[in-house]
């Protein structure tokens, strides 16, 4: 059922421009990925070497990872309990969240995402100096968690921006975070810079 | 509002008495009458709008509206019923500038037009959404 537009209705030219980016995100979600590991079966005929640039990179990259602030909803909390004295992510190098995206390497999606708060997070990302990953943190994150299915909330974060590591739990504890940020450095440290995507 | 005028202003503003016996029903047109009157009458002194919500019930839309008055420490709830075909309820938003976000939000989720609202768009979701979320009838299309 619609309601016939009244005369007194007044629409802003940046909120349709926001409105037609929302939907341009939407119909961009509903397309197939492709497929991550499509690169490896050429890569590895041609014989990739990995050097030892790699490993210094790598090494630099998966110890100082820096977080962006990326905080949408209530895991949140244990993004801050992670980064505080008693679960210390200054261990790894990574106690230096970063309000300018351009300072960061690191996203962790702490809570759920709205299609309207869906640009400012793609733009976040996308002003991310490369190489940049993603942690997709807690069941919103992952799925759209309990919210998955509402009007207004996206169903994961992999429909706007490419996730690394997926860390189920509602929230998940910092324990979980910790060992989410391991995997990702056991990642980091797999990658090569000749096969960066 | 329990006390014993509420039927007297029932009688002076051409309401009916809620079955609850907590507030009044007025018919739409009779609404920003009826909330100046509430307002600026002394001695009823509702001055402070605490909230206004709808519902969507199967034949019409109510919209829920209550006042406090804070010298009196009491409440009214006004209630007012529109067709659900092109809804429309005059803004309360002139007498109260708090109202304007609730409207907004009530057009937003509802699809209730309020006439004479300064600035009616939609508040929580963008610019180009299908369909009013908070209606039964509404599909989902995550």
């Amino acid at each position: 059922m619609e309601v016939a537009p009244s005369n007194h209705l007044r629409t802003f030219e940046l909120e349709r421009e926001e409105g037609a980016i929302i939907e341009s995100l939407r119909a961009l979600s509903r397309e197939r990925l492709p497929d991550p590991n499509a690169w490896l079966d050429g890569e590895l005929k041609r014989n990739v070497l990995t050097t030892t640039l790699d490993a210094a990179l790598n090494w630099a990259r998966a110890a100082s990872l820096w977080p962006n602030i990326c905080f949408t909803a209530c895991c949140t909390f244990e993004v801050i309990a992670t980064s505080s004295s008693r679960f210390d992510i200054a261990r790894f190098g990574m106690e230096v969240l970063r309000a300018s995206p351009r300072q960061a390497d690191l996203m962790i999606t702490a809570g759920t995402l709205t299609w309207k708060m869906a640009p400012q997070i793609r733009r976040l990302y996308d002003q991310m100096a490369e190489p940049k990953w993603v942690i997709g943190m807690g069941a919103c994150g992952i799925t759209g968690g309990i919210f998955r299915g509402s009007y207004s909330v996206v169903p994961g974060y992999n429909h706007i921006i490419p996730v690394d590591v997926y860390l189920p739990g509602c929230p998940p504890r910092p324990e979980s975070l910790l060992n989410a940020v391991e995997m990702l450095r056991k990642k980091i440290k797999r990658s090569s810079a000749r096969a960066s995507r | 509002m329990k006390l014993p005028a509420l039927p007297e202003l029932a009688c002076s503003l051409g309401a009916e008495i809620d079955p609850s016996g907590s507030g009044l029903i007025v018919q739409p047109e009779k609404l920003l009458e009826t909330a100046r009157h509430l307002k600026e009458t002394p001695g009823l002194d509702f001055t402070y709008l605490d909230m206004i919500t709808a519902v969507d019930y199967p034949d019409n839309f109510e919209i829920i509206y209550r006042f406090l008055s804070l010298k009196r420490n009491e409440a009214v709830i006004i209630r007012t019923r529109v067709d659900k075909e092109n809804a429309s309820v005059p803004s309360i938003s002139p007498l109260w500038r708090g109202a304007d976000y609730q409207e907004r939000e009530i057009y937003d989720l509802f699809g209730i037009a309020f006439a004479g609202h300064p600035n009616l768009r939609r508040i929580m979701l963008w610019e180009g959404f299908k369909g009013y979320p908070l209606r039964k009838d509404y599909q989902g299309n995550a």
